[in-house]
C-alpha cells in the first residue's frame, strides 16, 4: 500500500457503521468512473485472487448492479446494488445485499447501505464510503463472509502484489 | 450455553455495562443503579455477558465484582482487522487500475 496515500479505517460499534476514507492518485472524473463503471469496477472490485464479474449494471436511481464474486476454486457468491441516490461526482447512495444468479436477495444474509462521496483533494481524490448495517450481528456476519475470502489470498497474492507496490 | 460474543455486544444496555464496568469492576447493584431497568434485567445481562465470557467474576469478602475480559474482546477486533485487509487488498487493486486509466489517456 502506498503511505503516501491517506487511509482510515473506522469502526462504529455503537451505531453500527464502517466508514473508510481513501485518497487515491488521480482526479474525480476518473475515481467516480472506477466505482461507477462495472468494466472498471470487475478489475479491482474482488479481492484477488477472487474475480468480480458483472451480470448487469444499470448505474442510474432506482437501477441495479448485479454481479458475481468467483474464488478460484469456482466458488460464486452474487450481490446486488440498488442505487437509491445519485449525484453525479459527488456522491452515489446503494443498498447492498447478497442473491443468487437472477438477482433474487437472500434475507438470511446481511444487507447494508453504502454511502459513497468523492472529494478533490488537489489533484487526488478522497473517497468516503459510510456502510450502515441494520444490526451489528449483521455487521458481524459481513466479517466473517469478509473473513473467508480473505483466508483465501494466498501468500503468492501479496507477492504478486509487492513489485506493483514499489512502482 | 455457549453464546456468540457477537450477541453480546447487540443489545445497548449490554454495550452500557460493558463501558461502566471497562472502567472498574463493579458489584451487580452498583451497575443496577445507572439504569432505570429492574435488578433481574441488569442479573439477565449480567449472565448473558459472562455466558460470552466477556466478563468474570471476582468474589471479594461478601461481594461479587463483575470485571472485563479482555481477551474476548480481542477477538472482535480480529475480526474487524480482517475486513480491513480486503480493503486494503481491493485498494491495492483500484490505484493500480487508475494508473493504467491515467496513463491510457495521455
Amino acid at each position: 500500500m502506498n503511505p503516501d496515500l491517506t487511509y482510515d479505517f473506522i469502526v462504529d460499534k455503537e451505531n453500527n457503521v464502517i466508514t473508510v476514507k481513501r485518497e487515491f492518485a488521480a482526479g474525480v472524473p476518473l475515481v467516480w468512473d472506477a466505482y461507477t463503471k462495472s468494466e472498471i469496477l470487475d478489475q479491482w472490485w474482488a479481492p484477488k485472487p477472487w474475480k468480480a464479474e458483472t451480470k448487469k449494471m444499470d448505474f442510474k436511481v432506482g437501477g441495479t448492479w448485479l454481479y458475481a464474486m468467483r474464488g478460484p476454486a469456482g466458488e460464486e457468491h452474487w450481490s446486488i446494488a440498488q442505487y437509491t441516490t445519485i449525484e453525479p461526482q459527488k456522491k452515489f447512495i446503494g443498498v447492498d445485499a447478497f442473491t443468487d444468479s437472477n438477482g433474487t436477495i437472500n434475507p438470511e444474509l446481511p444487507q447494508s447501505t453504502w454511502e459513497v462521496t468523492f472529494a478533490p483533494k488537489g489533484e487526488h481524490t478522497l473517497v468516503e464510503m459510510k456502510i450502515t448495517y441494520p444490526s451489528l450481528a449483521q455487521l458481524e456476519e459481513t466479517i466473517k463472509m469478509g473473513f473467508k475470502e480473505g483466508l483465501a489470498m494466498g501468500m503468492e497474492n501479496l507477492d504478486a502484489l509487492l513489485p506493483t507496490l514499489k512502482k | 450455553m455457549r453464546r456468540d460474543v457477537f450477541q453480546a455486544i447487540a443489545d445497548p444496555t449490554r454495550r452500557a455495562i460493558i463501558l461502566l464496568i471497562a472502567l472498574q469492576a463493579m458489584t451487580p447493584n452498583a451497575l443496577a443503579a445507572h439504569f432505570d431497568t429492574s435488578r433481574q434485567a441488569v442479573s439477565k445481562h449480567l449472565r448473558i455477558l459472562t455466558e460470552c465470557d466477556l466478563l468474570k467474576q471476582k468474589q471479594t469478602g461478601r461481594e461479587i465484582y463483575y470485571e472485563l475480559n479482555g481477551t474476548k474482546m480481542k477477538e472482535i477486533d480480529k475480526w474487524i482487522e480482517q475486513f480491513k485487509k480486503i480493503w486494503d487488498n481491493r485498494f491495492t487493486q483500484l490505484d493500480d487500475v487508475l494508473l493504467t486509466l491515467k496513463n491510457k489517456k495521455k
